[in-house]
């Protein structure tokens, strides 16, 4: 494509360049090469070899330092390429070695190497730099040589690899120059569809013509009344019974402008007997060259021309939508170069072959991190499913499968069945796909390490090493299945400090800082005194299978899996950190079972639209999975109060009895005394025996999610309303109602009706509440998060925490000096966290998507924060 | 934090001679500041028959939490000083010890101007401390006291809740003595044994302890049967544990998260405590010559498969890393956990930090989890398994499969795992129990077999299995090993590609 026409007009030289490239300027020192790109790229865009030789010389025409400046210019234009930014290439580029280099790049980064030679008459360039202080004094042999070695190179530009080769011949012709900016050819981000992808086609003429009627196309141009696009991931031809009959109708569809297609391998190759090239007529190439000997030359001269002009792959709708044959790693999305083509028509192999002889596939969708969704066939699958936003749509016509498409972005699948075994199968299609059942394992490098996670309400928030650390130790050992783990609850702050006498909290303060945030109406919520619960609850073991990709199999080869789950486990029951509940998968299938029941008879699951609900809750008795930490610390305190006060007590009384003066003192330890006291009936309240389920109680508050959709931003009242149907339809018992009061928080009323209401309920022994913007998800008047919950503990219960006589006004005084800083903001980083998590869980985004927002959420829990807030 | 020391006598040899011992009157109440509260010592009865004093501390709990810095954590030596609810202002330990040797200084000396002969001279005394915290129970207090000269010790353990009497009987006694001896000898013994019976300090564990201890059982432990027990628990070596703990906040905080002592998740290595055995059935018994066996048969299938750059996945505390790196025809050894605890032992062990640069080379230490997949794992002649996938539960196990053979993928893997079958000759293991307390399950051959054989074919690995230790008849090895190879076809494309 060398362009060195010349014209004597005044009309612009335009220049074409690729707007992902690496643009090399070649010209011998003092032919303007920096003000040429100072004029046409941007600033940033450019890397020049004298600014580098300056930054690792302080002098920027030290020759001496060019090794070293060299490899900085490399490195700069690695990462800039590396991160998709055109960058231009400011050095005097004469020798073929320097290109050389410069190519390579390029290619490494699957981008287009163009070149831009300013040709300048050797005087031009001696003038310019006799008027530039720091190089008057180079010497005129220098130019001299430069301008041999351009001229020598010219020639070779394109065999070098250069994809465009512009070259400027007069100060004149670069006055005339101006740079346009082209897209590359797959770069049809400009079009939003929506599309219907189809799968492989393999000469099934007549699947095709049913799919594409059932996608409502016309016949003929293939037009669609609703303006839809259909797109074809390539295998159009070989095997089939009319692969002309595919050609034919794909080819017009395209000329028309109403489908867009990518070539497979056997286009490829078919292309490749087309043009007389030795190729041995297998895998369903001669099936295609005996139908097309039935044509005409025009007809295969037309199919040639087609296939030459099919561009690797498509970037569509705004960069979120990739569509080629063989599936692509996100580095190459919108590249250009041979193995970006290669992978786009062959796939990856991991070089061995299978009991069959085929090469091994390379799972590259198991590795896929990418954002935009990669819908690809080639690989013939029974039937397709989303792996880490990737999907195949090869589902084998030709084998006798069927033929699919995918909607966009709807992202529904349409299929017809293929009419009969047109071709038998070198193996059988019960193989797997990439990923395959184990499925879309997760990979360390989504998880470990220092991390920022992009959420949608609070931006990028960051994970330090050693809180990542920690969290892979625990989800590694004890946690669920991570793919049953879609939610772990966000710590929460209590209220601020009350100065009220005798009161460390108290709600007063929680009702005034959410006034202050400009929340008019907030629920107050009982809280419950027992463990944080996560349940997940599938309608049957069938959907946990199929929207969760987990069932019973997975531990079928111990051959301990047994009852309850034979079948797979129907969700599962975790605590905060995500551990099981039950030891045992029997008892959490048993809880499982009775939230099912109570959502079948409310009728929730036909309202929610979904078969799987998402709930929070408070898991009791306390003592069912705290009693380690109940023995060894609280009882324990209360034992050693319990047995040392009669004795203190009856001492003190025996000295007061004979005249020593120690009623002061005597009268404190009773103090103390009674506080012990006081703690123990404390932890008392929230302890009591239970027997398998009997006595276990669920005290559900909130429910999280349904499919396709966070249920994390519907108003409190509703998803109250939704908790007392669940309630009042459990038979079982298990299931504990949530009291709670709606407070004004600018009616002083109201508000004084709140604080009675928890004066009342802890006075009762209740541990407190929790007060919520009614609306749930609330943003102040700075567009800033607002704590979704405040907890306000009770008096008594607060003991737990402080310690028996933490109500002692000394004590008291010095506890007010507690700081809530972190744990307000800890709170917020973990609220977000948790909503996006739940939101990409409702999108049905891949696996490491949630995980990652899940796993954060653990490492923040594990960050330094007083422990008692 | 209270306790009373009684003692009878009559008109010529009057009880409340205790006074002139203890260099406390009677008839007065005295206060005297401690570093963690004020110690008051009265006397509820005082006459020539009986006299009893009564040395009460008074704790402030607020200010032993805030006493260390960073917001109460850090200051003290010992986890559970950082709680508000905390025993120490109720029970008997070192911060009483200290108390007393505040308080009963010169009595402790055995000093005693006034009266030097009674100070000389075993007194009827009986010593009551009503709230004792004693690890390893009231077997423990009689054990401790019964060789010291009394003739009465009274121990009864103090229930957790009568509420809940299924929770069972507290760490805590009420303890009585009654006996003959020297006020002085009574005072040094019980200095030195309420801490050790609590076998926690407030204080960090200073050199001069040594000495405090010579001192203070001087006459007494030389001959004290318990006295390496008495000697360890006493000089402590929770120091490093405790300095291990504060490395680690980060799980203990996860493990607050969830209301559970940091010990149910942070198990990963296991405490040494040898005074007590311990959990394991192995160490108990003969673990060593068993950890030796797997360690020999591992090392063996490694140099037969000719495997140069060895994964140790689950490498604990790096003892097999260890054996690796004596020979040389093991090029790299990577040991892979999931625990940052253990690593550190781990380096601790190997002195990764002091070796040389060519040997430093051979070895990496990371940190890792079997349950992802990890591409650092890539390209390894061989990868072992020791005595790991035992640790993760069933449903888990998939998982590690498809990291370790499907995308690891190294040429040979080497997996142990216990026989449970072989459990019923081990003489100190109830039956019915695992070996450790963090084994999910513990398989019979045959299920090891059908797992790794199903494993291997749909990996394209051969496996064939090694018994370790004595194989016995009827129930077979103590450990069963599984010596995993991919299949030649897949092994000759490998070399060829390195070819």
């Amino acid at each position: 494509m060398s362009d060195d026409s010349r014209t004597a007009t005044t009309e612009p030289r335009v220049l074409p360049v690729t707007d992902l490239s690496l643009v090399v300027l070649i010209g011998a020192t003092g032919s303007g090469k920096s003000t040429f790109a100072r004029a046409h790229f941007k600033p940033t865009e450019v890397i020049s070899s004298d600014f580098c030789r300056g930054l690792v010389a302080d002098d920027e025409n030290d020759q001496s330092a060019s090794g070293d400046a060299f490899d900085v210019l490399n490195f700069i234009a690695g990462k800039r390429l590396a991160a998709g930014r055109r960058t231009v290439i400011d050095a005097t580029n004469v020798q073929p070695e320097s290109r050389k280099q410069l190519v390579r790049i390029a290619r490494e980064h699957d981008v287009l190497p163009i070149a831009i030679v300013l040709d300048l008459p050797e005087a031009v360039c001696a003038e310019r730099n006799a008027t530039r202080p720091d190089r008057a004094g180079m010497p005129r042999h220098v130019i001299k040589r430069h301008q041999r070695e351009l001229r020598r190179s010219l020639r070779g530009l394109e065999r070098e690899g250069f994809r465009k080769v512009h070259v400027l011949r007069s100060v004149e012709e670069v006055e005339r120059a101006r740079v346009v900016t082209e897209r590359r050819y797959n770069d049809l981000t400009h079009l939003t569809g929506p599309f219907d992808i189809i799968g492989d086609i393999h000469g099934c003429r007549s699947e095709l013509d049913t799919l594409l009627a059932r996608l409502g196309y016309a016949d003929g141009d293939g037009a669609h009344p609703e303006g839809r696009t259909a797109v074809f991931v390539g295998d159009l031809v070989d095997r089939g019974p009319d692969s002309p009959g595919v050609l034919r109708r794909v080819m017009r569809m395209v000329g028309a402008g109403n489908a867009l297609c990518v070539p497979g391998n056997h286009e490829n190759k078919l292309g490749r007997w087309l043009r007389g090239r030795n190729v041995r007529l297998t895998h369903g190439l001669a099936e295609t060259v005996e139908q097309l000997g039935k044509e005409d030359d025009a007809f295969r001269a037309e199919v040639l021309a087609f296939i030459d002009g099919l561009v690797s792959h498509y970037v569509l709708d705004g960069g979120k939508l990739v569509v080629c044959h063989a599936g692509l790693p996100e580095k190459y999305h919108g590249r250009t170069s041979g193995r970006v083509r290669s992978h786009a028509l062959y796939g990856d192999t991991t070089g061995e072959t299978d009991e069959f002889g085929l090469p091994v596939r390379y799972p590259w969708a198991e590795d896929y991190r990418g954002r935009a969704a990669v819908v690809y066939g080639h690989t013939p699958v029974p039937s397709t499913s989303w792996i880490n936003n990737t999907i195949c749509l090869d589902t084998g016509a030709v084998f006798g499968g069927k033929m699919t498409a995918l909607r966009w972005p709807e992202r529904e699948l349409v299929d017809v069945p293929a009419e009969r075994v047109w071709y038998e199968p070198t193996k059988p299609l019960g193989t797997q796909a990439p990923g395959g059942r184990e499925g879309r394992p997760l990979d360390l490098a989504d998880v470990h390490g220092r991390r920022a996670v992009e959420t949608r309400h609070m931006g990028r928030l960051a994970v330090r090493e050693e809180n990542a650390a920690a969290a892979l130790e625990v989800m590694s050992r004890f946690a669920v299945d991570p793919r049953l783990l879609a939610y772990l609850p966000p710590t929460m702050a209590p209220t601020a400090t009350s100065r009220e006498e005798g009161y460390l909290e108290h709600p007063a303060e929680a009702f005034a800082q959410y006034r202050e945030d400009g929340v008019a109406r907030v629920v107050c919520e009982e809280k419950h005194m027992g463990s944080r619960a996560v349940a997940l609850v599938c309608r049957d073991a069938s959907v946990a299978r199929e929207r969760f990709g987990v069932d019973g199999t997975d531990s079928g080869d111990a051959g301990e899996g047994g009852g309850a789950t034979a079948h797979g486990p129907t969700g599962a029951l975790h605590t905060r950190t995500g551990r099981p509940f039950f030891d045992d998968p029997a008892v959490t299938e048993e809880i499982l079972g009775r939230l099912r029941t109570a959502i079948d008879a409310a009728g929730l699951w036909a309202e929610l639209d979904t078969d799987w609900l998402l709930l929070d809750a408070e898991l009791m008795p306390w003592s069912l999975k705290a009693t380690g930490l109940l023995r060894t610390q609280y009882a324990a305190v209360g034992a050693a109060a319990g047995a040392v006060f009669p004795a203190v007590t009856g001492a003190l009384e025996a000295a007061v009895g004979r005249g020593v003066d120690v009623g002061a003192l005597l009268r404190g330890q009773r103090e103390r005394a009674a506080d012990a006291a006081a703690f123990t009936e404390a932890y008392r309240r929230y302890c009591w025996e239970t027997d398998g389920l009997a006595g276990v109680r669920l005290a559900p508050f909130q429910l999280l999610a349904a499919r396709g959709r966070s249920l994390a931003s519907v108003p409190h009242d509703r998803q109250l309303a939704w908790i007392d149907r669940l309630t009042e339809h459990d038979p079982t018992g298990l299931l504990q109602v949530t009291r709670r009061l709606v407070v004004e928080t600018g009616d002083e009323e109201s508000v004084r009706a709140g604080v009675d209401w928890w004066l009342e309920m802890t006075g009762r022994g209740g541990e407190g509440m929790v007060v919520k913007p009614l609306d749930a998800l609330v943003r102040d008047g700075k567009k800033r998060l607002v704590q979704p919950g405040i907890k306000v503990r009770g008096r008594e219960y607060l003991r737990i925490i402080y310690g028996p006589e933490y109500t002692q006004p000394a004590n008291l005084e010095r506890l007010r000096g507690r700081f809530l800083g972190h744990k307000r903001s800890l709170a917020l980083r973990e609220y977000a966290l948790g909503l996006e998590g739940l939101d990409r869980l409702a999108d049905d985004e891949p696996l490491w998507r949630v995980h990652e927002a899940v796993f954060a959420v653990l490492a923040l829990e594990s960050e330094p924060v007083d422990p008692r807030l | 934090m209270f306790l009373t020391i009684s003692t009878t006598g009559t008109h010529e040899r009057p009880a409340t001679d205790l006074g002139f011992l203890l260099h406390k009157h009677p008839d007065k109440a005295q206060a005297f500041p401690t570093s963690h509260g004020t110690a008051h010592v009265l006397y509820p009865e005082a006459s020539a028959e009986r006299c009893t004093a009564a040395l009460l501390l008074e704790i402030d709990p607020v200010a032993l939490v805030r006493r260390g810095k960073g917001k109460g954590r850090g200051g003290a030596p010992d986890a559970a000083l950082a709680q508000y609810v905390n025993d120490r202002p109720y029970a008997a330990s070192s911060l009483l010890a200290v108390a007393l040797s505040t308080v009963f200084k010169s009595a402790l000396r055995g000093v005693c101007a006034a009266r030097p002969e009674r100070a000389a001279e075993p007194l009827p005394l009986r010593i009551e401390v009503p709230a004792v915290p004693a690890r390893g129970g009231a077997e423990l207090v009689r054990a401790l006291f019964g060789p010291l000269g009394w003739t009465t010790v009274d121990v009864r353990p103090v229930v957790l809740d009568e509420t809940f009497p299924a929770w069972g009987d507290s760490r805590y006694v009420q303890l009585v003595l009654e006996g003959e001896l020297r006020l002085v000898d009574a005072l040094r013994q019980l200095y030195v044994l309420l801490p050790v019976l609590d076998d926690a300090k407030h204080y960090w564990v200073a050199p001069d302890e040594v000495e405090k201890l010579l001192r203070a059982g001087e006459g007494w432990l030389a001959g004290h049967p318990e006295r390496q027990l008495i000697t360890n628990r006493y000089l402590n070596r929770r120091w490093s544990l405790t300095r291990e703990a504060a490395e680690r906040l980060e799980l203990v905080r996860l493990a607050e998260a969830d209301d559970i002592g940091v010990e149910a998740i942070d198990n990963a290595v296991d405490d040494p405590a040898p005074d007590e055995g311990t959990d394991t059935a192995e160490t108990a018994d003969k673990t060593v010559s068993l950890a030796d066996q797997r360690r020999e048969a591992i090392l063996t299938a490694l140099r037969d498969a000719g495997a140069a750059s060895v994964l140790d996945l689950g490498c604990g505390q790096g003892q097999l890393v260890q054996a690796l790196l004596k020979d040389v025809r093991f090029s790299k050894v990577v040991g892979v956990d999931v625990s940052v605890r253990a690593l550190t032992v781990a380096a601790r062990r190997l002195k990764t930090e002091r070796m040389s640069e060519r040997q430093a080379e051979r070895v990496a230490l990371i940190q890792g989890s079997l349950t992802y997949t990890d591409k650092r794992l890539k390209g390894y002649d061989a990868a072992v398994l020791s005595e790991v996938v035992e640790h993760l539960d069933l449903p888990r196990l998939p998982a590690l499969e498809y990291a370790v053979f499907g995308t690891a993928r190294p040429a040979t893997v080497v997996v142990t795992t216990p026989n449970v079958e072989y459990n019923v000759r081990w003489e100190t293991l109830p039956a019915g129990h695992v070996r450790h307390r963090d084994h999910r399950f513990e398989w019979t051959r045959a299920e090891f077999r059908a797992w790794a054989d199903a494993v291997a074919a749909r990996h394209g690995y051969a496996v064939r299995y090694v018994p370790v230790g004595p194989d016995d008849p009827e129930v077979g090895p103590p450990t069963q090993m599984g010596v995993f190879t991919m299949a030649a076809t897949d092994t000759n494309k490998k070399e060829e590609k390195a070819a």
